[in-house]
């Protein structure tokens, strides 16, 4: 990594992370794991369930960490995950 | 009762039609998500939307599609998209078709199309060969590659898609892999905005077919080799845009303006009418 960005940003403190709410739609998974792989936090990871197409679906590991990126959204090729954007805090302020 | 969860570009394509029918971990899927939702962004009107595919796994995606589409007979989706567009020229033509149906029977068309510069979008789906029926060797088979017709390598050059666009005349030429999917919506998008003929190629993973005979079992490995081969060279000389299992060239190649066939047509048409013609 470059030196210049080993330091964290100066407005860091200030700066509010988007959240979202991730919606899996479990029946049309076919389970490739194109989304498990990509996420650049690593919130998803294959679960033990089994689905009516015989796959495991990915289960959300830890929702706090998504920063909506909505890649998952853009990998799936059935459709199956997608995500919701929650209204930050200053937005609820400016109504 | 749960309320069923609805995606929320499920009004683009088919209920009737989704979930699709291709393999796991095939390309083919997310290439109709970065196309739907490069319309999403536009907000397109459907009316105006004309989606027109050619045999072929890919094919099925004009199915797919809520707009007006057409699932055409063998590498004539070009041939058939020609007569769309000439007939009424307000519509947003798209070809999303393989390289099978688009370069192997459908050569002719494509170059043709490209050279008269037709208004006419193309997406074509590269998986290396003919996946639909068995995975024989395809005109874009890179030398090497064993499929169920050349199971000791292959001998054969393959296409270079992007440079015989380029060379063919085409406004735009661009190359993704399935791996770029932001990149490859803008370049839908940018696609769509544009007049005359343009070209996206779009390398996609065929794990089931292709992938099992070159040791990328999973749709995974085939992305990961996305991942680590593919180099974005923006502009960069389309002759030079190879994949090797090594290097994968991606990028915008070509990004020029270019009066279409049909308003040359159009404008032919009334200076008929007005008798002006000739010298």
């Amino acid at each position: 990594m470059p030196e210049r960005i080993r330091h964290a940003p100066l407005d860091m403190g200030k700066a509010t992370f988007p959240k979202a709410k991730i919606q899996l739609i479990k029946d049309q998974c076919k389970g490739c794991g194109f989304c498990i792989r990509f996420c650049p936090q690593k919130v998803l990871e294959e679960s033990q369930e089994i689905n009516a197409r015989g796959v495991h679906p990915p289960k959300i590991v830890d929702e706090s960490k998504c920063l909506a990126c909505g890649f998952c959204t853009a990998v799936c090729p059935d459709f199956a995950i997608f995500i919701i954007e929650k209204p930050s805090k200053e937005d609820v302020k400016n109504g | 009762m749960v309320q069923e969860i609805m995606h929320p570009l499920s009004k683009y394509l088919r209920e009737a039609m989704i979930p699709h029918i291709w393999c796991t971990g095939c390309g083919n899927g997310i290439i109709l998500n970065c196309f739907v939702h490069a319309v999403d962004e536009l907000e397109m009107d459907l009316d105006k939307l004309v989606v027109v595919s050619g045999i072929g796994c890919i094919g099925r995606s004009a199915g797919y599609t809520n707009a007006d589409s057409f699932h055409t007979t063998h590498g004539r989706a070009l041939a058939f998209a020609t007569g769309v567009k000439l007939a009424n020229p307000e519509l947003n033509v798209v070809v999303i078709s393989g390289d099978g149906d688009l370069f192997a029977i459908g050569g002719n068309h494509f170059i043709h199309a490209a050279r008269r510069n037709m208004g006419i979008k193309v997406i074509c789906a590269n998986n290396f060969n003919y996946g639909m029926t068995g995975g024989q060797q395809g005109p874009t088979t890179p030398l090497e590659a064993s499929t169920t017709t050349t199971p000791y390598g292959n001998i054969e050059h393959p296409f270079n898609l992007v440079h015989l666009a380029a060379a063919s005349g085409a406004t735009y030429v661009a190359r993704w892999t399935t791996l770029h999917v932001r990149r490859l919506t803008q370049s839908i998008k940018r696609m769509l905005q544009k007049e005359g003929f343009c070209f996206i190629e779009v390398v996609s993973p065929c794990p089931e077919i292709f992938g099992r005979r070159n040791k990328m079992r999973t749709g995974l490995e085939m992305m990961d080799w996305f991942k680590r081969a593919s180099v974005v060279e923006n502009f960069s000389d389309p002759s030079k845009a190879e994949i090797t299992p090594e290097k994968l060239v991606v990028g915008e190649f070509v990004n020029i303006e270019k009066v279409s066939y049909e308003k040359f047509l159009h404008e032919k048409i009334s200076q008929i009418n007005e008798r002006k013609v000739g010298w």
